[in-house]
């Protein structure tokens, strides 16, 4: 009997028919994979297991009995438990009072904190996982918080265990723990669903997996390991994709941005000086382990925090530090690490969210908008970018992250003067279609003469789309390689901290 | 009034027919059996008399509503009328100068907002709590130039002001009128206020995409004060003296029109025609309830169930598209 079964299930929204009478099976003590591009039907499978959308048709089945999820209390007390992207948990709780929330053990009305307390620590001893049971969730990294998520799940003794993209925000060794971890469930005999973008987790961790397009199932691979990956590729998104960096060998010109001696103020994250340049047509790659100082060093770049040293220097000329605005009339923009909390308009249409910076050229008597040039300059980014969207009216957040993604690059390959295109983590989420698509984009900017920086924590995607790979390491930049030489294990010698014997710290 | 300024172009999402025009559609129905149920109510004297009541709320909820759409909050406001009122009619007395009155109490008021505006913006403190600061030391203020005595204004020139007549509406309810197009025209074909909107969505996004918040948000509240001063005087030059305990719990007056209009105070949303419609329903209720003799207690409970209601109504509409 199959722990899982979805049989004939179908969602329809308005507009769209998210699930099309998909069915698939998951067995109890296996990890199963699902695959799909953004928009492909995962997620929408997720909220049905999970209780928060009831599906249009179709049955769902666990351990051989049909459940109709009206909440998601239901689905847990079914014994389903969804470990979303976005984690849900209170901050100011302890670990224990979060993996207890609202089933905290009484004793005359009041909480046994101790009894309480004792379950919560055999429960982190049984799945190996070292925490405080006391811990405040503000005090833990982002791992942490989601091990007292996955934790709580096993609490609740769920059988049935989904992740959607769980390693979205975790670090290579984060992830080799989760990794242990899930394994350890598989070894529970729970049945495990596990949804990544990133192929190489799947086939390390997934012993079967299923591929989703349009809201069908189009593959089933029941043994994981002797599918190929272009196989997986070609099954999601619907055509062959050989070489998805599309990387070309070009002749760079001369440097164009020099940065020396960039710091941030007192007490910021990059306490010393770094220096750096970037040619005319470059492509380079920034590299390092969350929290290396990546992101805080092209914030600084690009004005967002204040400039503690140092000088940028653009076609030789330097550029005054004075916040974003001043950043991107000289012509260096930047496309955030936090899409949803930086980067778009959230409640804005697509077409606000492409013109609101370039519009400030082209103001009628210096004040007024002219709608009628923003709304073609949208409808022309729509087509050349190929973002999905019914039209430029949309609320951007209801696209998918991928066409979030092209939207805010549309932002900036508006500006007249664009010279230096700083792009933050600019796939991440984003399906292998998308991410072929933004890296063609890449090149075109590059082509163009202009600098672009790509700062990535996949070193696939660093390696394959820059010229020019810089290494940072504890808000410094450790080194730098030459496309030749950028080999993966170059560039994560470069990145890992200085291995000393017996150094384990989580 | 439905001029092609006012026209919004759409700020975000669609929304369907209903979304769109119940507000205004809604407005008229009640309106047209108003106008057939209720005596006197139909009149050219008592539409006038209306819009009379509400021109000073409509001015300041035009302000408001770009304060709400970039997610802050303004409570000042009716302790601004009053120190405007009181000291343009204290310049009048000293100076008997036009000029030097109004431009006093205008900049006054803008100075105010820009206070707002700063406290906010630069040092960070939350907008409830700053402007609930400022609007008592406004108020104290108010009391303290006037020695708690309203100031009585004798003027006529300035009298004159309240009391204009064009086009058989007083210049009040012209002036509103006039802020509604301003604004309405600031908020929908300008960057300043497409720019509001955007930092009331996403502050941080706003500014990665080259917003000056802080510069933005110190703009909106001394435009703010400066409608609010224009509103003082009004109100001074129509009562005939600067009262300094005059408007109170005018703010919460505004603030419930805003969001009867549509205005989402996490920000973000705003529509000028919304707001319009809003200042009408609670300016129309008013003066029907005093027309059927209703008592004074039992309005103040109506417009508390009236204002839930649009709220909850809003709410309805927003979760069915959410599916």
């Amino acid at each position: 009997m199959s722990a899982l079964q979805f049989e004939q299930v179908s969602k329809h929204f308005p507009g769209v028919r998210a699930l099309d009478g998909v069915s698939f099976t998951a067995h109890a003590g296996r990890v199963h994979g699902l695959l799909g591009e953004n928009g492909a039907g995962k997620s929408t499978l997720l909220k049905i297991l999970g209780g928060q959308y009831r599906p249009d048709g179709g049955r769902l089945l666990i351990e051989g009995r049909e459940h109709r999820f009206a909440s998601a209390g239901d689905a847990i007390r079914a014994g389903v438990a969804v470990i979303h992207q976005e984690l849900q948990y209170v901050a100011d709780l302890t670990v224990t009072e979060n993996m207890l929330l609202g089933r905290l053990p009484r004793r005359f009305g009041f909480v046994d904190r101790r009894a309480a307390r004792a379950r919560v620590a055999a429960c982190l001893r049984e799945t190996g996982v070292e925490l405080d049971p006391d811990a405040r969730l503000s005090e833990l990294s982002i791992a942490q918080r989601q091990m007292v998520e996955i934790c709580k799940a096993v609490l609740q003794d769920a059988r049935v265990i989904a992740f959607d993209e769980p390693t979205s925000s975790l670090s290579h060794r984060e992830t080799e723990i989760l990794f242990r971890l899930v394994r350890s469930l598989r070894a529970q005999g729970r049945t495990l669903i596990y949804i990544s973008h990133r192929l190489e987790e799947l086939y390390e961790l997934c012993d079967a997996c299923t591929i989703f397009r349009d809201g069908r199932k189009v593959a089933e691979h029941p043994a994981m390991a002797a599918v190929p990956r272009e196989r997986l590729i070609s099954d999601m998104v619907g055509r062959e994709l050989s070489d998805i960096y599309a990387y070309r060998e070009r002749a760079l010109g001369a440097p164009r941005l020099q940065v020396r001696g960039l710091g941030s103020a007192p007490g910021g994250p990059i306490r010393t000086p770094q220096d750096f340049h970037v040619r005319a047509g470059e492509v380079l790659g920034f590299f390092g382990l969350v929290g290396a100082g990546r992101s805080e060093l092209m914030r600084l770049l690009y004005g967002a925090d204040r400039r503690g040293s140092g000088e940028v220097r653009l076609d030789g000329q330097p550029v005054a530090p004075g916040g974003p605005l001043a950043a991107i009339e000289a012509g260096i923009v930047l496309c955030p690490e936090d899409r949803k909390e930086q980067g778009i308009l959230a409640q804005a249409s697509v077409a606000e969210n492409i013109n609101i910076s370039v519009r400030r050229n082209e103001l009628r008597a210096g004040l007024f908008l002219r709608h009628a040039r923003e709304a073609e300059r949208a409808d022309a980014f729509i087509r050349r970018l190929r973002i999905k969207t019914p039209d430029r009216h949309q609320a951007i957040r209801l696209l998918s992250g991928g066409n979030q993604q092209k939207a805010i690059l549309a932002r900036w390959l508006a500006e007249p003067g664009l010279k230096v295109l700083i792009l933050d983590e600019p796939t991440r989420g984003i399906d292998v279609g998308a991410k072929n698509e933004i890296y063609g984009l890449i090149h075109e900017v590059a082509a163009n003469g202009c600098c672009v920086i790509v700062v990535s924590s996949e070193l696939p995607e660093v390696l394959g789309i820059a010229d020019r790979v810089v290494v940072m390491r504890d808000g410094a930049i450790s080194g730098e390689l030459p496309r030749g030489q950028a080999s993966e294990a170059a560039v994560l010698s470069l990145a890992l901290p200085d291995m000393n014997p017996g150094d384990k710290t989580p | 009034m439905n001029s092609p300024a006012l026209a919004a172009p759409r700020q975000g999402g669609r929304r369907n027919f209903w979304q769109d025009y119940s507000l205004p559609l809604g407005y008229a129905a009640l309106f047209v059996v108003l106008a057939l149920t209720v005596n006197g109510f139909f009149s050219a004297v008592n539409i006038v008399g209306l819009l009379l009541s509400v021109a000073q709320i409509g001015m300041v909820a035009c302000t408001m509503m770009l304060c709400l759409a970039s997610r802050d909050f303004d409570l000042s406001v009716g302790s601004t009328i009053a120190f405007t009122g009181v000291l343009g009619a204290l310049l009048l007395q000293h100076t008997q100068s036009l000029v030097l009155a109004i431009g006093g109490g205008l900049l006054a008021g803008a100075l105010i907002g820009a206070l707002n505006g700063a406290l906010i913006a630069y040092l960070r403190i939350n907008a409830l709590i700053a402007t609930l600061a400022t609007m008592l030391m406004v108020r104290g203020m108010a009391f303290i130039v006037s020695h708690g005595q309203s100031v009585g204004i004798s003027d006529a020139r300035f009298i004159d002001f309240g009391d204009a007549q064009f086009a058989g509406l007083p210049a009040p309810v012209l002036l509103a009128a006039g802020c509604f197009v301003v604004f309405g025209v600031l908020l929908n074909h300008t960057v300043f206020g497409r720019n509001t909107l955007a930092i009331g969505g996403n502050p941080e996004a706003a500014r990665l995409a080259g917003v000056k918040v802080e510069q933005l948000r110190v703009w909106i509240f001394a435009l703010q004060g400066l409608v609010t001063a224009m509103a003082g005087l009004m109100l001074a030059s129509r009562i005939t003296s600067g009262q300094p305990n005059a408007a109170q719990g005018f703010e919460l007056d505004v603030i419930s029109a805003c969001v009867l209009g549509g205005v989402s105070l996490a920000g973000g949303k705003a529509r000028i025609f919304g707001v319009l419609v809003g200042v009408l329903i609670m300016g129309t209720l008013a003066n029907v309830m005093n027309l059927l003799n209703v008592d004074v207690f039992y309005q103040y409970l109506m417009r508390g169930l009236i204002l839930l209601a649009a709220v909850l109504l809003d709410q309805l509409h927003s979760r069915g598209g959410r599916a």
